[in-house]
């Protein structure tokens, strides 16, 4: 149906609700590109002003993407919860976005109200908010997952330990881990992007990482981050997979274009499971989405690239993951142009993650052709931080050597706990203390030349 | 003042002891660090290599030094713009800077070229950087061994504010059987003038990724000139043989010589 709205004289029309959606999202280079954004100024406060009226129920009746055409939508709607939706189901979008920053809206309720929402709704609702919004919702949830540690408690922050190396080198990553270890890092995985998807080669990582984990007695899980037709393979070839990986979009046709669909990845889900690998847990799946990925495999459907992404979570919720996180500047200026666009879009995911139920880390990050450089990603770090994050990515120096971009360091997680009062996973914390890397503060022990963690270093070939 | 410590000593206190490690890899390990911070010599040298990367983005074709040269290799050469008008609207623009220009086109399709097998374009990429500095070296090599096979070329296509795929438009203007696009690949903090070569048998516009070979990273300390122009040429060969490019063609230039 279409939607219409008069500012000052001029009748705006909105000829669906899609276009309601991308109408009112804040700029983004990726729906100028799209040719999706609003016109104007005006018209973009106008097409909010119009979705803050639209019922939520609209949104169970007019799917954006076809539900005959597209799995990811007849997921969203047949996994619907409509008890968790009756309190809030008389709501119109501007209603809800009012609700959720209310007292009444507390962390039990919005634990509970999260399989009553659609990503749509949850979109619609970001629209209408300011960074301070999304902030101020988001830190209201609490989304906690295990494996075999705790990850997501208020008041922890943790990290993934992202050791790449450009051709994989055993010694190159190990290297890299035992530096991370040592500054507290790898609570949430530790978990290598393989430079190829060789199962031989992925194979060898899993091996190295599992060995290292068990020879330390580290607290954590380790993830290479294969596509999961490999891991699936991998499991079924008896390799130490904790946890199963994947790119996720939020239509059918990116899934496609990663070459997976829901199907697959249930495959992967239920055979990770019956690993039983956990020790205090069992949610096995790492996801990672970002804006824009849809526009960029041409599977968008018209649809706004924020849309798109809040559709995703639809996708990773169904299989209860451990970590699940934007990759938010990675995709580049065309989608995400500057440092204001990445903040904005990471605070939106992970609020839309988060009220979703999902165990929302972001992965903080830009490449050398976006406007933003690191007092951009301090910001944005400072914010997630305050909006209780789950986990962020620590990655040596900040400086990806094999995907070729910037992320966080194991010192700006250090800064965030310490300037916020943060602390890592408690399983992973006590093991830090064990290991004398840290005091009971928190805080880092004067750094040891003998270590036993740097012996582990020479035990791998070049 | 005498209980204040000195630069020397604060410094060494920042130090980690496992620096031995930077051995085994490139990444930024062992940094040290002053409370929860990077100490200041590494911060430095992190805003450096960001700062060659921002530079790199924002660098343009030296023409007139690549017009010489060009002369010097007796290679006739044209040079024409994408629609991108700037570079702010090349970055945020893709599509823009994979089409040529109204009068680029125009001047193209004037020149009613004789067909030939290769047309070899320069554009600047995200790196102009990366062309001013290999692109002359590669054709150094390159060239010889394309002329002694007998390859017919184009003049030669210099590109401002391209991408990849305005080899498709340019290679079927000029009636080239494979176009050979050199272009200047996204800047990482450690290659900011990283020089990448794709090329596509039969270029017509509307092509994607998997219908193109690429050979990356190519600059002194990371794919020497010499071994790129040998894979480079060993490709095309195997290209214009095969009558194709892409996924199907694939690089067993190792194997034959194993």
């Amino acid at each position: 149906m279409s939607y219409r709205q008069i500012i000052r004289s001029h009748t705006y029309c909105f000829d669906d609700l899609k276009t309601v959606l991308a109408k009112a999202s804040p700029l983004r280079s990726g729906d100028v590109l799209a040719g999706l954004a609003a016109d104007t100024y005006e018209e973009r406060i106008a097409a909010q002003i119009t979705l803050a009226d639209i019922p939520l129920k609209n949104f169970l009746n007019e799917a954006v993407i076809p539900y005959e055409s597209d799995e990811v939508t007849r997921l969203i709607l047949d996994t619907h919860h409509a008890a968790s939706f009756d309190p809030i189901s008389h709501f119109t979008v501007g209603q809800l976005r009012d609700w959720l920053l209310s007292e009444s809206a507390d962390t039990l309720i919005l634990q509970n109200l999260a399989a009553g929402i659609t990503p749509e709704m949850a979109a619609a609702a970001s629209k209408l908010m300011r960074n301070q919004e999304l902030i101020a919702v988001a830190r209201k949830c609490e989304v906690v997952t295990r494996f075999r540690n705790t990850i997501g408690l208020k008041g922890h922050l943790s990290t993934r330990l992202q050791p790449n190396h450009p051709a994989d080198d055993a010694r190159g990553i190990a290297a890299s881990i035992v530096d991370g270890l040592l500054y507290g890092s790898g609570d949430a995985v530790i978990g290598i992007n393989p430079a190829t998807d060789n199962p031989a080669v992925v194979r060898s990582s899993l091996e190295m990482l599992d060995v290292l984990r068990q020879q330390y007695d580290i607290p954590t899980q380790s993830c290479v981050l294969c596509h999961v037709t490999t891991a699936l393979q991998l499991v079924s070839q008896n390799a130490p997979v904790d946890l199963t990986f994947q790119s996720i979009g939020g239509t059918e046709a990116t899934n496609a274009s990663f070459g997976i669909n829901l199907p697959l990845l249930e495959e992967a889900w239920e055979a990770t499971v019956a690993l039983k690998r956990g020790t205090v847990g069992n949610n096995v799946m790492y996801f990672e989405t970002g804006q824009g990925s849809s526009l960029s495999a041409g599977a968008h459907h018209g649809v706004d690239q924020q849309t798109c992404e809040a559709r995703a979570y639809a996708v990773a919720r169904k299989f209860k993951p451990l970590l699940v996180n934007s990759v938010v500047g990675f995709i580049g200026p065309e989608y995400l142009y500057d440092g204001k666009q990445i903040i904005r879009a990471a605070l939106e995911d992970h609020f839309c993650g988060k009220l979703l139920g999902l165990p929302m880390g972001m992965d903080v990050c830009y490449t050398n052709h976006a406007e933003a450089d690191q007092d951009d990603m301090d910001n944005l770090l400072t914010l997630l931080g305050v909006a209780g994050c789950n986990y962020i990515m620590g990655v040596p120096g900040a400086d990806d050597i094999m995907l070729n971009y910037q992320s966080t360091s194991f010192h700006d997680a250090l800064y965030v706990r310490s300037v916020l009062g943060l602390r890592p996973a408690p399983e992973f914390e006590m093991w830090l203390q064990q290991q004398e890397i840290t005091d009971k503060a928190g805080q880092l022990l004067p750094s040891r030349k003998n270590h036993m963690l740097l012996k582990a270093v020479n035990t791998y070939k070049a | 003042m005498e209980h204040l410590p000195k630069l020397a000593d604060l410094e060494n206190s920042s130090a980690d002891p496992w620096s031995s490690l930077k051995a085994f890899t490139s990444a930024r390990i062992a940094l040290g660090r002053t409370g929860t911070s990077v100490p200041l010599k590494e911060s430095l040298a992190f805003k450096l290599a960001h700062a060659h990367a921002r530079d790199a983005v924002y660098s343009v074709l030296q023409l007139e030094k690549i017009a010489k040269e060009l002369q010097l290799l007796n290679l006739p050469f044209i040079l024409v713009q994408s629609q991108a008008n700037n570079r702010q609207d090349y970055l945020q623009r893709p599509d823009l800077g994979r089409k040529l220009n109204f009068s680029s086109r125009e001047q193209l399709a004037t020149l009613s070229a004789d067909e030939c097998d290769i047309a070899i374009i320069i554009a600047d990429g995200l790196s102009a950087t990366a062309i001013n500095e290999h692109a002359i070296p590669l054709l150094h090599f390159l060239l010889p061994k394309l002329q002694q096979a007998g390859f017919t070329l184009a003049p030669v296509t210099i590109v401002e504010r391209a991408r990849v795929a305005v080899s498709d438009e340019t290679g079927q203007l000029l009636k080239a059987k494979l176009s050979l696009i050199l272009i200047g690949e996204r800047p990482g903090l450690s290659s900011p003038n990283s020089l990448g070569a794709y090329f596509t048998y039969a270029p017509k516009p509307g092509l994607t990724d998997e219908s193109r070979n690429c050979i990356s990273n190519i600059r002194p300390h990371g794919l020497p000139y010499d071994l790129a122009a040998d894979k480079i040429f060993y490709l095309i060969q195997e290209a214009s043989r095969k009558q194709l490019t892409g996924v199907a063609l694939k690089d067993e230039m190792d194997l034959l010589q194993g």
